[in-house]
This record gives C-alpha cells, sequence and structure tokens, in this order.
C-alpha cells in the first residue's frame, strides 16, 4: 500500500497531447482533490480518452505534466500503475477465462488474492458470485462492467478511473452504476470517471466539461446551473418547428433550443423583469402568427449550463 | 385521417424456448417520429429487424410503407431508410464515394444521384468536402452526412438506431431539428435512443419491457399513465419493477 499522500488526488498541469493533426489534449489543467467523485463530461473525440489514459500511464503527454497520489505519471510509471485502479472504456478482459478466473488474474498482477480483495470488491462481486464459473464472454452487458469493475478494485485502490462505464447502457442499468460508484465514494474512494451523458453530471460532485481537447469550465453541477447568466424560460406551442423559428426571430433572443416537449429560451437581456420579457416574447409570437404558445422563466440545468458555454466557445 | 406508415400486428419472434418480441401491435403515421424504447435485451432489434425485412416473424405480421414484411421484404427494403450513427458509412471512402455507394444500392440512376448530391451536400453545407474522407469529417457532419443518405432515395420510412449517441447537446438538437423538418415532409421516422429525456421530442413512443410493449403513447400520455414527472421514472419502474424511484 501507498503511504497516503497530503495533496490533491489529481494535478494536471497545462497537458497537450497531439495524434497527427488532430489536437486531442489542449493545455489542459486541473485539480481532484482526495475522497471526490469527479466527472469530465463531453462528446466523443473531446480528449477524455485520451486524458484518462495519459492518467494512468498508457500515454505519454507531448507537453505539461500530471501527477496522480503525488505520483509522475512519466516519471514514477511503475510505481502509480501499482496503485491506481483503472476501467477502460471497452470491455478488456479474458473472455476465455471464467469471471472468477479473470478476477483470480487480476489479483496475481496486482501482487494480492481475491481474499485479501475480497472486502473491497463484496458489494459487486456478491452480485456476480452465481456467474462465478461463467466464461466472461457469457456474461450479460450488466455482468461483464461489474466484472470489469470488480478487477479494477481487487487490489483496493485508493483512486479509481474510468472510461465511459456507462457508453450504451440503457438508462436503468446507468442509474444502478452510479449507485455503486456513490457507494464507493462514501468509503472514501477517489473516483475520476468520463461520460457523454450530461445527466450524469449531477451524480458528481464536481464536473468538467470538456470539448476539443479542452476544459470549457470546472465546478460542482449546483455552481455550474446557478451562475448560469441570463433569464431563461420553457415556451411551449402545438407547432414546435415554427416556434423555434419565431423564437430565433425575436431581437433580444441569445438562444432557443428544443428540450423535450418545450422550447428553452434565453433572453440576451439582464436588466428587464421575467414578466415582462414572457410578455414582449408572446406579443412577438402572437404577431408572427402562431397560437397556444406559453412561456414561464425556469432555472437552468447542467444542460442548458454546457450549452451555453459551448455556443460560447464555438463563437470564439 | 393520416395514412399509416408502419403497423405491426401482434408480431412475434421466438428463439427456441425464448420469446424475443411478444405479439406487439401498433401504428406509426406519415410524418410522425416514433420512439421506440427499452432496455438493453428488451427485444428492440428484433422488432426492427422483421420490421426492415431481415428476419421472419414467428407469428404475427407488419406492413411497411404499404408492404407486408413477410411477403413483400424487396419492396419494404426499397421504400425504408436506415440510419445507425455508428455503422452506416464508410470510413475509408470519400463524402461523395459514399453518395454514389448508396445511391447505387438504392438503384438511382447516376443522374439522379448527380443531382441529388448536389442538392445533398448543399443543404448541410458540405460541399467544400465532398473528396475529404468521411473518417475525416467532424463526427457532427458525419451524423447529418448519415442521415442524408439513408434519406437519398426518399423513402417512406426511416429507421434510426441511437442516432445522437456520443455527440455534445447542441449538435444533438440540431439534428433533431433535422428530423422534424424531414418528418413535416410525410417521413415517417422510428427511432431509438437511450437518452430518456431526448425521447420526449418524439411525437409518440413505446417501451417494450421483456419483448412486449409495456407503455405506448404521447410522451405527456404516458407519464400521465403512470403519474411519473419524467419518462426516466416511468422506464426505471417498468424495468425494475422492485426498485423504489
Amino acid at each position: 500500500m501507498t503511504a497516503r499522500h497530503a495533496g490533491p488526488a489529481v494535478e494536471v498541469r497545462n497537458l497537450s497531447k497531439r495524434f497527427g493533426n488532430a489536437q486531442a489534449l489542449d493545455d489542459v489543467s486541473c485539480e481532484i482533490a482526495a475522497g471526490e467523485l469527479f466527472g469530465f463530461i463531453g462528446p466523443d473525440g473531446a480528449g477524455k480518452t485520451t486524458l484518462l489514459r495519459t492518467l494512468v500511464t498508457l500515454l505519454v503527454p507531448d507537453r505539461g505534466h500530471a501527477r496522480v497520489l503525488g505520483l509522475d505519471v512519466v516519471d514514477d510509471l511503475w510505481a502509480l500503475r501499482k496503485t491506481v485502479g483503472y476501467m477502460p472504456g471497452r470491455f478488456s478482459l479474458y473472455p476465455d477465462l471464467s469471471a472468477l478466473e479473470n478476477l483470480r488474474f487480476f489479483a496475481s498482477v496486482f501482487g494480492t488474492t481475491v481474499e485479501k480483495g475480497r472486502a473491497t470488491i463484496d458489494p459487486i462481486w456478491r452480485q456476480l458470485e452465481p456467474f462465478a464459473d461463467r466464461r466472461a464472454a457469457a456474461l450479460s452487458g450488466g455482468m461483464k462492467q461489474k466484472l470489469a469493475l470488480s478487477c479494477a478494485l481487487v487490489h483496493a485502490p485508493p483512486i479509481l478511473i474510468l472510461d465511459e462505464p456507462t457508453t450504451g447502457v440503457d438508462a436503468v442499468s446507468r442509474r444502478e452504476f452510479w449507485d455503486l460508484l456513490t457507494r464507493l465514494r462514501s468509503e472514501g474512494l477517489t473516483i475520476v470517471v468520463s461520460t457523454p451523458y450530461m445527466d450524469e453530471a449531477n451524480r458528481c460532485d464536481r464536473v468538467a466539461f470538456m470539448q476539443r481537447g479542452r476544459l470549457l469550465l470546472t465546478d460542482t453541477p449546483a455552481a455550474i446551473v446557478a451562475r448560469y447568466p441570463r433569464p431563461l424560460f420553457a415556451v411551449r406551442s402545438p407547432d414546435r418547428l415554427a416556434l423555434l423559428r419565431v423564437l430565433r426571430d425575436f431581437p433580444f433572443a441569445a438562444s432557443a433550443w428544443p428540450f423535450g416537449e418545450s422550447v428553452h429560451y434565453t433572453d440576451e437581456r439582464t436588466d428587464v423583469t421575467p414578466e415582462d420579457i414572457t410578455r414582449s416574447l408572446l406579443a412577438h409570437a402572437t404577431a408572427a402568427g402562431l397560437s397556444g404558445v406559453s412561456a414561464e422563466p425556469i432555472t437552468a440545468g447542467i444542460e442548458d449550463a454546457f450549452m451555453w458555454h459551448l455556443a460560447r466557445a464555438e463563437a470564439a | 385521417m393520416t395514412p399509416i406508415a408502419i403497423e405491426a400486428r401482434e408480431l412475434t419472434r421466438k428463439f427456441g424456448d425464448f420469446t424475443a418480441v411478444n405479439a406487439i401491435s401498433f401504428q406509426v403515421a406519415q410524418g410522425e417520429v416514433f420512439g421506440f424504447l427499452g432496455a438493453n435485451g428488451a427485444g428492440k432489434t428484433t422488432a426492427i429487424r422483421m420490421l426492415t425485412g431481415l428476419l421472419q416473424p414467428t407469428a404475427g405480421s407488419a406492413t411497411v410503407a404499404g408492404h407486408d414484411v413477410v411477403h413483400e421484404p424487396e419492396q419494404v427494403r426499397r421504400r425504408i431508410g436506415y440510419m445507425s450513427q455508428r455503422f452506416s458509412l464508410y470510413d475509408d471512402l470519400t463524402v461523395r464515394e459514399n453518395i454514389t455507394f448508396y445511391g447505387g444500392i438504392y438503384g438511382l440512376s447516376t443522374r439522379d444521384i448527380v443531382e441529388r448530391m448536389d442538392a445533398l451536400l448543399a443543404r448541410i453545407g458540405l460541399e467544400h468536402a465532398r473528396n475529404e474522407l468521411v473518417g475525416r469529417i467532424p463526427l457532427g457532419w458525419k451524423q447529418q452526412l448519415a442521415f442524408s443518405v439513408a434519406l437519398l432515395h426518399e423513402p417512406a420510412v426511416l429507421f434510426l438506431d441511437e442516432p445522437t449517441s456520443g455527440v455534445d447537446p447542441i449538435t444533438r438538437r440540431r439534428f433533431w431539428e433535422m428530423m422534424y423538418e424531414t418528418a413535416a415532409g410525410g417521413t415517417a421516422m422510428l427511432v431509438t435512443t437511450h437518452y430518456l429525456e431526448e425521447a420526449e421530442y418524439c411525437d409518440r413512443l413505446s417501451i417494450m419491457v421483456e419483448g412486449a410493449i409495456a407503455a405506448m403513447g404521447t410522451p405527456s400520455e404516458v407519464r400521465r399513465a403512470f403519474g411519473a414527472d419524467t419518462l426516466d421514472d416511468v422506464f426505471l419502474r417498468l424495468t425494475r419493477p422492485g426498485a423504489v424511484a
């Protein structure tokens, strides 16, 4: 076991990495505290995997440096590899070994045994145990995911790094997986996770939005939505397409995007009351020939906030 | 009354003792965006394979774009389009080559292909990239291109399998706006997604549980029927009856 070090669990300073013409990471900096559940959120190609692979010593950065548990990802490669728990995005266990054989293998690679790791993995492994002798290839998607997590945790690492563990998984299984992560975090584990799903941001202590190799912003989910900089409204009409066009034509429109059955409209003005905005908006819609329109002020969600910053980054 | 684009009647498929799809019945009207939801393994893919004429039903029947999927699978396939964000285009072919290839598959004349290619590229703003390898264009564009290519032969029904997975929320919304515009022209769409919040964009939707349709209606009808605030809660109750929401 590594001695507990005093600083942040993860320290990233000006990290850059290029693959051919693609700037996968562009001057990324951030810190993750011990015991945090931290999420990197962004679309495919944003650089999430490159960043996590760098943190687990599988990639060497072009510029900048990173420390995990005080260990440098380049200079202290071997010490760090023994310490971190890592669950890659693609299923990477041995399909021809049974669930238990896979677990034994990973335990032995990390110089421990399944028995010693049992306490750490118990809540997950208990669900898998009925299938211990089944070949990994024959497990269901959810079970494979739990086996991969057990293998990543069997050496009781102080930090767990997971690359898109819930991609392609249905909504309910995703929720259950996050319940599991929340439980591990409450036991003191530091968790770093990447995801393309905005709705998972609220399960993290802090998140960083990633786009095109950069961190757009990093904060707690509550602070991110609280700082939404303009008045936001949910506007409804039976004709969504026409409503979108009409809202975007409004002279004070900052943005209008479909959100489920309504359209989220952001007004450019910060010095006008929501009532006045609603009134002028409805007058504009009526003048444009739309009927049955309603509008109400709402508080922003994580996705509204991400889109605001994304649009600004695109315009810049 | 709007003409029916998809009609499934007690559509069933068994694999040995296992009933993958269990007597599902539903209709999708022309110009309608229909969400086809369910957990992994609920039977969505098997149902779609039957509706696209790729798999024979064990029992029941279905009509797609006016043709019977069992007796006229060729006609069905000519009248439908299929798009999956991950698999529909060839990364090693250029934009132009992909369009030509799919146009040829759907039996369009060279002249039609050239005309439609120009219109298509102008519409999505990709004219400058016609000789680029598809693998090298950004994901958001690739997705719009895949969508447009699936519509090249002007199908009556478009099947979309998780069309927006992995893209940022702005690109995702631009994609849905494109879907609305296409639906407004009369094309029916059957779409699968893992984003339940996105399912709220559909005109109507169904949720499959263990091969059967367990809920169906407009998003607000489905939420109301279960006394739930979100489709996420409905989904949780249906797929994990024991869990407390």
